[in-house]
């Protein structure tokens, strides 16, 4: 048995300690927010936080996440996170929707970091999330105005 | 397939039982063949004596006040769960507030598309356009059937009754009442024979801006995607496949899978072997470990290169000929200017990776999916199982992207997700899961083509003549749809674009060579116009060139009986500042501008592109300018969205997009060597929307092809270098 802190709540899992951490988040715990886009780190529809900090669960293997505060899309509710939520609501940023539970764990993340980042501040931050629906105009927009909202 | 729209009746729906359980008013509208049937009643009656859910409606209020509108079309990201719900608020005089969007299930008699005949589906950008009447007419139909309500209870004439959002007023007797109070009420009103719609004039909804109603769910993590179903006792099912299209299995090994932990079942297919467990990642771990050999001996085997070579031959001789005006050739042409285009397979790599889920009874089979293509699917599903197609219930949920993938005319996942179940007799309901590297190299690409042009001109320089030759495979061979789609041995889809260029020049002609490969071939976000677009606009620019014209006047100059299309580019150069030079680079860059045009599916769509090359040749697209014309704009937010991420779409293939082959197996697997783009390559956008008062044509594809050749445009105003292969490598 493994013993993981997802949102707060303490959740006894029996899974091979390698299981990535997406897998054991959606299938064991039962949290679909977070999705499985590529299994290799490489599209960010999986970020989920650790102790705050942006990962990408499908390479995280459970056991690296034993003892940390596991943060998923459904466990956000920091000022910064719903000022994210928020913006991107106001600004219609989703389309298809599936990547957007990552790209706001990633926005989130940065603007715990950097209250104010520029348009190459959040392309860096931001690089790693994929979108097939390409609503990265408004993500940009979204993410400034959430900076402002904070401000 | 097409059929005239606006043929359909209204009728009432609602059941007591529904009363009971809060529903309130439900509308179900049929077109007159469904309606004379006998089958939709009972159905109707079957459903509403054990369900809350009706199925068979596209507008349901309950007496919470909310109106929910059943949106036969998938959401995709499209924002048709805005947009239907947008034309029923409007007739309706709802508060935006109180819509809901829900999707509908598969039953072609109430939900076909009135574009595709006796069809139900999601494509051809047609979501709007074939809705346009039919959801109007259901927002009026229960708008004036609450107003009758209002007026028997408040004994006063209806004439004096107004609705406004969400409450029915009147004012002389100083009464007031929200929907919800009226709902049981209205359900037993007569539904009106007839029902006038507003004048453009009196819209509050149509052309203003109504937020998704999907932004909460899908910002919050709730929203259910085919990924996130969990049903009692599914097991998940991973397949390994072939790694060439059309080889078999010849024998495999289980023991090493299902020594894994998790691992119930292991089962041949006719796609592969099916490993299954109690979760994805164990049935993961067994195919990992499972042992296959492959029978190649039926399988296509061929490379990229060889394809290339048969193509570049066959291009050489005349093909079957698509359009011709007048007759002659580039032949008897004093001058003449060629060029020769290559394209290669797409990948439509929608974020959720292909799957569904499929539960197989006694005598049914529920599924739950994207849903895309409900007729064809419920066909094909009933056909392999055993079943009648209405035993075949769909559940259509939100899709992660799909840009044509789940509208396959073969129904190939959704097949190998009852093969799977079948072959486990239906013991536990089948999550079929594919893997980012399955979904890459499954096939179902959009094809290769190569084209090949030539342009003729008088000894004074007039252009006389115009040839396009396109080769490549037909998307539509093979499919139910080829007998009626296929006409003297052109397939429409692999011409549109070309066939119906709007250029007013003396002599055209466009031929086709269709091809026979083993690679499975499907459309991808606006099917013919991704290559159609890119040759004619970029060859326009050489033509231009040539004769030292200005690429904006000469297209007009041309465009004399397409007004339309001649606004929509003139708006783009206008708000693109194509007549002022452009603003320098950094120190060491080159910037160079270019403009496109291009009609799909009804809608017209000029994009100015801006570049920035560097001394090492790396470019990047710093601004794209829109115009488009759709007709009415329903949503304008929703309308730039599209787009936007149109945009974003084309630009993907044009500076990555490329599946190869070796010796008959797709080289790339995933985002690696499959890249797509990112937010940084995200230029600026301005869309700029062409008031209109025609009918309204939709926006999902349009944006997409008109991207590669503005930019192509642009690299060679901005290098002199000239790019004709698709994706776009300067360097």
């Amino acid at each position: 048995m493994i013993t993981l802190n997802v949102n707060d709540r303490a959740y006894q899992v029996d899974v091979d300690p390698d299981t990535p951490l997406l897998w054991v988040i959606r299938d064991t715990i039962e949290l679909t927010g977070t999705k499985y886009g590529c299994g290799m780190a490489l599209c960010g529809a999986c970020t989920v936080h650790l102790n705050g900090a942006a990962v990408r669960s499908c390479v995280t293997p459970v056991s690296a996440a034993v003892g940390k505060k596991i943060t998923t899309i459904e466990g956000l509710d920091s000022k910064t996170a719903k000022a994210v939520q928020a913006a991107w609501q106001e600004l219609d940023v989703v389309q298809c929707g599936y990547c957007q539970s990552g790209q706001i764990m990633s926005a989130t993340a940065l603007l715990v970091k950097n209250r104010k980042p520029n348009d190459a501040d959040i392309d860096a931050a931001m690089s790693g999330n994929i979108c097939r629906c390409a609503t990265y105009v408004r993500i940009r927009a979204a993410i400034k105005q959430a900076a402002n909202s904070l401000a | 397939m097409n059929a005239p729209i606006g043929q359909f009746k209204i009728l009432n729906a609602s059941r007591r039982e529904f009363i009971k359980a809060g529903a309130g008013l439900t509308l179900a509208i049929c077109t007159p063949a469904a309606f004379a049937a006998p089958v939709p009643a009972k159905a109707a009656a079957r459903t509403a004596s054990t369900a809350v859910f009706e199925p068979n409606a596209f507008v349901r209020i309950g007496a919470d006040d909310s109106v929910t509108v059943i949106c036969k079309h998938l959401e995709m990201g499209q924002g048709t769960y805005t947009g239907l719900p947008t034309l029923v608020a409007e007739e309706l005089d709802a508060d935006w507030s109180q819509m809901r969007a829900e999707g509908a299930p598969a039953d072609a008699a109430r939900y076909n598309n009135l574009l595709w005949g006796p069809t139900q589906g999601t494509g051809g950008s047609s979501g709007i356009a074939n809705s346009f009447d039919q959801m109007r007419q259901a927002g009026a139909t229960a708008r004036a059937m609450l107003v009758a309500a209002a007026a028997e209870r408040w004994k006063v004439a209806p004439e004096g009754i107004s609705v406004k959002q969400g409450v029915v007023a009147h004012a002389a007797g100083g009464h007031k009442a929200r929907f919800g109070e009226l709902a049981e009420a209205a359900a037993k009103m007569p539904v009106p024979a007839q029902v006038k719609l507003k004048d453009a004039k009196d819209f509050n909804y149509i052309g203003k801006t109504a937020p998704r109603t999907d932004s909460k769910a899908k910002t919050t993590g709730v929203a259910k995607f085919t990924q996130d179903v969990k049903l009692p006792g599914m097991l998940t099912a991973v397949v390994a496949h072939p790694p060439r299209f059309g080889a078999k299995v010849k024998s495999f090994d289980a023991a090493k899978a299902k020594a894994i932990k998790g691992v119930t079942d292991v089962v041949a297919i006719p796609t592969g072997v099916a490993v299954l467990a109690k979760d994805f990642w164990s049935a993961k771990k067994g195919r990992d470990a499972l042992v296959v050999v492959w029978d190649d001996s039926g399988a296509f085997t061929q490379s990229s290169a060889d394809i290339l070579k048969q193509y570049t031959e066959l291009a050489k001789h005349q093909g079957a000929t698509a359009r011709k005006v007048g007759d002659t050739a580039t032949a008897g042409a004093a001058k003449k200017l060629e060029a020769t285009f290559h394209f290669p397979f797409l990948a439509h790599a929608p974020m959720e990776p292909l799957n569904c889920v499929v539960k197989l009874g006694k005598d049914s089979c529920e599924v739950w999916n994207g849903e895309q293509f409900q007729t064809v699917d419920q066909a094909t599903l009933a056909a392999a199982l055993g079943l009648k197609p209405e035993q075949v219930k769909l559940n259509m949920l939100f899709a992660g992207g799909s840009f044509g993938r789940r509208a396959n005319p073969h129904s190939d996942y959704l097949l190998e997700a009852a093969y799977v179940a079948k072959a486990i007799e239906g013991r536990a309901p089948v999550k079929l899961v594919w893997t980012r590297e399955d979904d890459m190299r499954a096939g179902y690409y959009r094809p290769a083509y190569l084209h090949r042009m030539a342009a003729g001109f008088t000894a004074d320089n007039k252009l006389v003549a115009w040839q396009h030759r396109i080769v490549g495979q037909s998307i539509l061979a093979g499919t139910a749809f080829e007998s009626v789609l296929v006409k003297g041995g052109i397939d429409g889809t692999s011409v549109e674009g070309a066939a119906n260029l709007p250029y007013a020049i003396p002599t055209i002609e466009v031929d086709l060579h269709t091809t026979t490969l083993g690679v499975p071939v499907q459309w991808w976000r606006s099917v013919g116009s991704t290559h159609t677009a890119f040759s004619t606009e970029t060859f326009l620019d050489d033509i231009c060139v040539f004769l030292g014209e200005d690429a904006v006047r000469f297209r007009l100059n041309l465009l004399a009986d397409h007004p339309r299309h001649a606004a929509v580019l003139r708006l783009a150069a206008q708000r693109g500042g194509w007549d002022q030079p452009i603003a320098p680079g950094r120190p060491g860059e080159r910037r160079g501008r270019g403009i496109a045009l291009h009609e799909s599916f009804g809608t017209v769509v000029a994009q100015l592109a801006e570049v920035s090359v560097d001394k090492d040749d790396k470019f990047r697209v710093d601004r794209v300018v829109c115009a488009v014309d759709c007709g009415i704009a329903v949503n304008p937010d929703v309308i730039r969205a599209q787009m936007e991420g149109g945009i974003g779409f084309g630009l993907s293939a044009a500076l990555y997009g490329e599946i190869t082959l070796k010796d008959g197996a797709a080289e790339q697997s995933n985002f690696h060597d499959y890249p797509v783009l990112r937010i940084g390559d995200m230029p600026r956008i301005e869309v700029h929307i062409v008031p209109s008062s025609e009918k309204p044509t939709g926006v999902g594809e349009p944006g997409t092809p008109v991207i590669a050749p503005a930019v192509a445009n642009a690299l060679f105003a901005a290098t002199g270098k000239r790019l004709r292969d698709l994706p776009l490598k300067l360097a």
